[in-house]
């Protein structure tokens, strides 16, 4: 039993983050209707970032509040990659809207391929590193909850209160809901399409920045090619999910979170990834929308 | 391929006690009729009857609730169509149709169009591809025979000069008469038509009128078709089924049905006790002729607007399920008040109902809303 | 980088002040997403930690390029390309195009003499310039043989259009022996002539040919059928380690493991077909792209069988049908049979005029296939698939034929790869290698097989260049390495030529039947399938 809640707050932290990762592609898939393949390097940027900030804060400062520290780390991380999803939209994807389905398709996958090798080339190939910000563990009846997960799974909460606050309850959020359905008639009625775009871009960028600072605090190193792995997981858990639904995307965040934990625990380490692919595949077999996708009508 | 007469009367397809519900809307409640051999039957009713909802079941699109539809074929062997896998019904019980906004595979070319059609008699004859790849000669000769057939549907189609044109390319009207002459190159014996008259000029209806009949006499194909332009119906059925709010309301010869009060009632949208006051206060011989044929100078605006009706009913389909008609509806009830003028005003507000409303909104909704009306309207309430 | 000017303000700007302005821009941006990757390096230290090397001169470099890149494009680039569109109002026809300008009588000749002064003078022209000019005199050298090759094809434009698939052919058949020929002119010797070609047929020829027959097969699923997939690599990494364990296991020759590989992966086809059939569109594309990794993980977990990531080495090599083998201790080997000097460049060769027939094969099939019901019946599926059901077509089958036939040509592929290179890892079947091959196809224009021989070509052929350019490496200092670059340009010049093209290099498609004359269909009118 111990062990199985182990698991379970092993699986909730690795969750937090997938699900931080698929709400970018679910957002972009709602609004424009494409896969964002660059989006899961814009994670491994979002770490670098916080990874370079992290050295600059230690080089300039002898003693910093760690909380501090995450906080100018995230903060400087949303900024960059708010930058770098901005432009990639604007250069690569505005110019093919409306035109053949997999033309932007092809430009995302072509980013990926460009930042991560991007990153490669100035960074260097190798895994960089970073001494534990964070260490503290607490034993709680004999469950072991390291501050690290505790840090991950607030910061997750509080991100998604403050993101539903955004697309539900502001009129940015009414307008990126309004484009969802129908972009023709919401640029009729006077919302900025283009814009509403950009900022619906730069929201998933931000998170997964903030995505990319937990990872780098929970696993302490980082590398260049680390943008593919929780990138496909987090494209697999905006699909379980049901891919342009936001309570989709984290609660498959989770699933795949918790699968691969449990798994690992009790199966074997090494099929983890292919357990939650075939998961993935047999929930679609029986819900081809995935889990809280709206079933796509087939007008005769 | 020719021999009408012999089986003139019996039936060909019978629907018995077919319902379809979508969760707890019923579309289609209990309908029974039948189509018979070589005649026309047509599907009429206001927008929302359910007349499209009735030929998917029939074509294998949805699967009904309940009830049964067979078909006969004129080799005396009959199907149960609500057990034929989608794909099936037009293969094996020969049954085609046409959609009503219409669907062809518009970046191939007419003939390709057709070719497409012949898919499982061409499958046949190259092997299921085996033999084809290697060349056999008998695959070559049933290509011959399909491009021969596929020129023949195009010339009735009066559409062979455009033969290499990609389909997408064609004007409006061209695309509904290829779309039936694809369904005609399957060899179906009955062919279900979705409005097929929606969204053309006079001259195209007319000449869509003499297509049908030509089918209808020279190749012993029975037709099922929905329509809303009456010109067309009457003109060409044989026999009328009226459906409202997915129950059949009249079943006959299009004279019976024309005078049925219980069709003027549903086309009005007034309760049947205010039948007999619509129709004095109208004149009666006036509302059966606006019904009836309709001042072709209005067949313009007419086609126009069900034209752009089809595109923005797609676009909401996929988000708003049944948001759907409303748009539609509106834009038929646009239809009705630029066909009719002051007589038939009244017809507005029963076409503009959205549709697939569950029937206990009915009579509130049959009530006449628009302003014109308030005189009568207000006399109901 | 093309990023689109915003029109409103461009009414008052002259055309230099707005390209200022969007310099600028331009500039700002690119500081901003430079600034902490380029103008600050993570190294780690003796100790191994991390720390941070700083490169403002570099990041000043690159974003000054950026601006005067930007600044070019706006005030010389868009006048220009909006003027290559605009008819001249007095004559009615278009400016002096690009082409015309580019490619002139006198240059062509300059070309000529510069590419003969330099391979006749090339001895003593190395001596007197020394090793660092001698580069770039090699890479001029390149750079106007390139252009003659170009007028060449420029010149006789129209012949080659009207005649492209037969003269492509014949090009690809006498590649090898042009390139034998020619290198031993220059080195002076046949053997010399072998030695030298083994890079240019084996990294170029073999692998672009690699490519195209891959394109090729996907381009069954994605451009004929309309299913997007991207796993297609799982049915390469299949053929091939089908023909690896086979082939080392039990010895089967190649010829027959060829058509088992075929086989094999053409029933993985199907076994993936048969969940994916109700998805459509993204959720297929993922599917796809998890059956991809499931295939790869397995490879590099299950070690009993695959023997892990350290991968399978000692594949047998290829025979000529069991008569003439390339090994050199065995009796038959080919220079003992023929009496010729021993050489490894007649296993490229020999590799290379095999894949060639597989390509030929595949284009084959596919273009009779097309013109077969199972071929119009995938067209038309990507079309409108309602249609179809609606016509009797049975799409299921339909699709698993489509998934099949494309698996099938992957695993003939995957099998000619392991015998290639003698030795097969999961590393060789990433998810990075599928996004290849299907920007490969979209790139070359679905559909069309020359657009996607010539893009597979444009695409790897790029790419293998950069590993040629060592004379860069005198520009940019000893440490400058062109293969790692790339990639990064690689992903770069996929979103540059979709961008230009958004339907790949041959938008249209070529009907498969016609009554009167056959007139290719715009791409207006295609469309690209839901699944």
């Amino acid at each position: 039993m111990q062990y199985f809640v182990q698991q379970l707050i092993n699986g909730l932290t690795l969750g937090s983050i997938y699900g931080l990762i698929a709400i970018g592609y679910t957002m972009v898939y709602g609004i424009i209707g494409m896969i964002n393949f660059a989006h899961g390097d814009i994670f491994m940027i979002g770490a670098f970032a916080a990874l370079i900030v992290f050295l600059i804060l230690g080089a300039l400062f002898y003693s910093l509040p760690v909380v501090i520290a995450l906080l100018v780390m995230m903060i400087v991380a949303m900024l960059l990659t708010s930058m770098y999803n901005w432009t990639i939209e604007k250069v690569a994807y505005r110019p093919l809207r409306g035109s053949f389905r997999l033309a932007p398709l092809i430009t995302a996958i072509g980013m990926s391929i460009a930042l991560s090798n991007f990153v490669q080339v100035t960074q260097g190939p190798r895994n960089k590193p970073v001494p534990p910000m964070v260490s503290k563990v607490y034993n709680i009846a004999g469950i072991s909850v390291s501050l690290k997960q505790i840090i991950i799974v607030l910061v997750t909460i509080v991100l998604l209160a403050l993101f539903w606050y955004l697309v539900n309850k502001t009129s940015l959020g009414r307008a990126q809901r309004a484009c969802e359905q129908d972009r023709k008639m919401a640029a009729l009625l006077g919302i900025d399409v283009d814009r509403t775009i950009s900022i619906t871009f730069i929201m998933g960028a931000a998170l997964a920045a903030v995505a990319g600072t937990l990872f780098l605090m929970y696993y302490g190193v980082v590398v260049f090619s680390d943008g593919f792995t929780p990138g496909v997981k987090a494209f697999t858990a905006a699909v379980l999910g049901g891919i342009g639904s936001l309570p989709g995307a984290v609660l498959g965040g989770l699933m795949i979170g918790f699968i691969e934990s449990m798994w690992s625990a009790y199966f074997s380490i090494d099929y983890k990834d292919v357990a939650a692919f075939s998961i993935l595949a047999i929930v679609l077999i029986f819900l081809p929308s995935g889990i809280l996708g709206r079933p796509e009508v087939e007008k005769v | 391929m020719s021999d009408a007469s012999s089986s003139v009367n019996d039936a060909i397809l019978q629907v018995e006690h077919l319902s379809m519900k979508f969760g707890g809307l019923v579309a289609i409640g209990d309908l029974s009729f039948q189509a018979r051999r070589g005649e026309i039957t047509a599907l009429i009713g206001p927008n929302g009857a359910g007349k499209t909802t009735v030929f998917n079941c029939i074509t294998g699109f949805y699967k009904p609730s309940e009830g049964m539809i067979t078909l006969s074929r004129r080799d005396g062997s009959s199907f149960l169509l609500e057990r034929l896998p989608n794909h099936e019904i037009p293969a094996r019980a020969k049954v085609a149709r046409t959609f009503q906004n219409i669907r062809l595979f518009s970046g191939m070319t007419l003939l390709e169009n057709l070719l497409v059609a012949q898919h499982n008699k061409l499958m046949k004859a190259s092997g299921y591809t085996v033999l084809g790849l290697f060349g056999y000669s008998g695959y070559r000769t049933a290509s011959a025979e399909s491009i021969d057939l596929a020129r023949h549907w195009l010339e009735k189609a009066d559409l062979v000069d455009r033969a290499d044109d990609p389909a997408g390319d064609l004007p409006y009207g061209a695309q509904r008469r290829l779309e039936i002459a694809r369904a005609m190159c399957t060899g179906p014996e009955l062919l279900c038509l979705d409005e097929p008259a929606a969204g053309l000029n006079p001259k195209e209806s007319m000449a869509l009128n003499a297509l049908l009949m030509d089918i209808k006499d020279n190749t012993g194909t029975s037709i099922l078709l929905i329509e809303h332009d009456m010109a067309v119906v009457m003109q060409i059925s044989d026999h009328v089924v009226v459906l409202e709010y997915g129950r059949k309301i009249s079943d006959g010869s299009p004279h019976a049905v024309r005078t049925d009060p219980r069709v003027i009632a549903a086309y009005l949208g007034v309760e049947d006790e205010d039948v007999e006051t619509v129709l004095t206060e109208v004149g009666d011989e006036d509302v059966i002729e606006q019904l009836d044929t309709g001042p072709d100078s209005a067949h313009g605006p007419d086609s126009s607007s069900s034209y752009f009706a089809g595109p923005v009913t797609d676009t909401v389909g996929h988000t708003e399920g049944e948001r759907v008609t409303v748009s539609k509806g509106a834009s038929k009830a646009g239809q009705v008040d630029a066909r009719s003028g002051a007589a038939a005003r009244p017809a507005s507000p029963a076409e503009a109902k959205p549709t697939e409303k569950p029937s206990a909104e009915k009579s509130s909704a049959a009530k006449p809303k628009t302003p014109g009306d308030s005189n009568r309207g207000g006399g109901n309430e | 980088m093309a990023v689109t000017a915003s029109p409103e303000r461009d009414i008052v700007a002259t055309p230099m002040q707005r390209a200022t302005r969007e310099a600028l821009y331009a500039g700002a941006i690119a500081l901003g997403l430079f600034v902490l990757f380029i103008g600050l390096k993570t190294n780690q230290n003796i100790s191994n930690e991390l720390i941070l090397e700083q490169r403002w001169g570099l990041l000043a470099i690159v974003v000054v390029l950026t601006m005067a890149g930007r600044f070019l494009y706006v005030a010389y680039g868009q006048p220009f390309l909006a003027n290559q569109k605009i008819a001249d109002v007095a004559t009615g026809l278009l400016p002096e195009s690009v082409a015309t300008r580019f490619f002139r009588l006198p240059y062509f000749l300059a070309a000529i003499v510069t590419v003969a002064v330099l391979v006749f003078l090339a001895g003593p022209l190395d001596g007197l310039l020394g090793p660092g000019l001698a580069g770039y005199a090699r890479f001029l050298r390149a750079l106007a043989i390139i252009y003659a090759l170009a007028s060449v094809l420029f010149y006789f434009r129209t012949f080659i259009h009207a005649h492209f698939s037969a003269l492509g052919i014949t090009a690809l058949a006498l590649y090898p022996v042009i390139v034998v020929l020619v290198l031993a002119l220059y080195g002076g010797s046949v053997a010399a002539g072998f030695q030298g070609s083994l890079k240019w047929v084996d990294n170029f020829g073999i692998q672009i040919l690699i490519y195209v027959m891959l394109a090729w097969g996907l381009n069954i699923v994605v451009g004929l059928a309309g299913l997007l997939d991207l796993g297609y690599v799982a049915f390469y990494a299949v053929g091939a380690y089908a023909y690896a364990l086979l082939g080392t296991h039990y010895g089967l020759s190649f010829w027959i493991l060829l058509p088992a590989a075929g086989a094999m992966a053409a029933f993985w086809g199907v076994l993936l077909g048969f969940p994916v059939l109700r998805l459509r569109g993204d959720y297929l594309a993922i599917v796809t792209l998890a059956f991809g990794e499931i295939i790869r993980l397995v490879l590099i977990n299950w070690r009993e069988v695959t023997n892990g990531s350290a991968g399978i080495s000692g594949i047998p090599k290829v025979t000529f049908f069991g008569l003439i083998s390339f090994n050199v201790s065995d009796p038959n080997y080919i220079a003992k049979v023929f009496d010729i000097a021993t050489s490894s460049a007649y296993y490229k060769i020999f590799l290379y005029y095999l894949i060639l027939g597989l390509c030929l094969l595949t284009a084959f099939v596919t273009i009779r296939l097309r013109r077969m019901p199972v071929g119009r019946a995938w067209e038309a599926l990507r079309e409108d698939e309602i249609a179809c059901r609606s016509l009797g077509i049975n799409t299921t089958t339909t699709k698993l034929t489509a998934f099949a036939t494309g698996a099938m040509f992957g695993g003939f592929a995957g099998s000619f790869f392991a015998a290639r290179q003698g030795f097969v890892s999961p590393e060789s079947f990433i998810f990075l290698e599928s996004a290849i091959i299907l920007a490969i196809v979209v790139l070359g224009g679905m559909g069309s097989l020359v657009g996607i021989a010539v893009a597979a070509m444009v695409m790897i052929g790029g790419t293998e260049v950069l590993r040629e350019l060592d004379f860069l490496k005198q520009v940019f200092g000893p440490d400058f390495t062109p293969e790692l670059y790339r990639m990064l340009l690689f992903g770069m010049a996929m979103v540059i030529v979709m961008l230009w093209k958004p339907r790949g290099f041959v938008g249209s498609r070529e009907p498969t039947a016609f009554l009167k004359e056959s007139r290719a269909v715009s791409g207006a009118f295609t469309k690209e399938g839901h699944g």
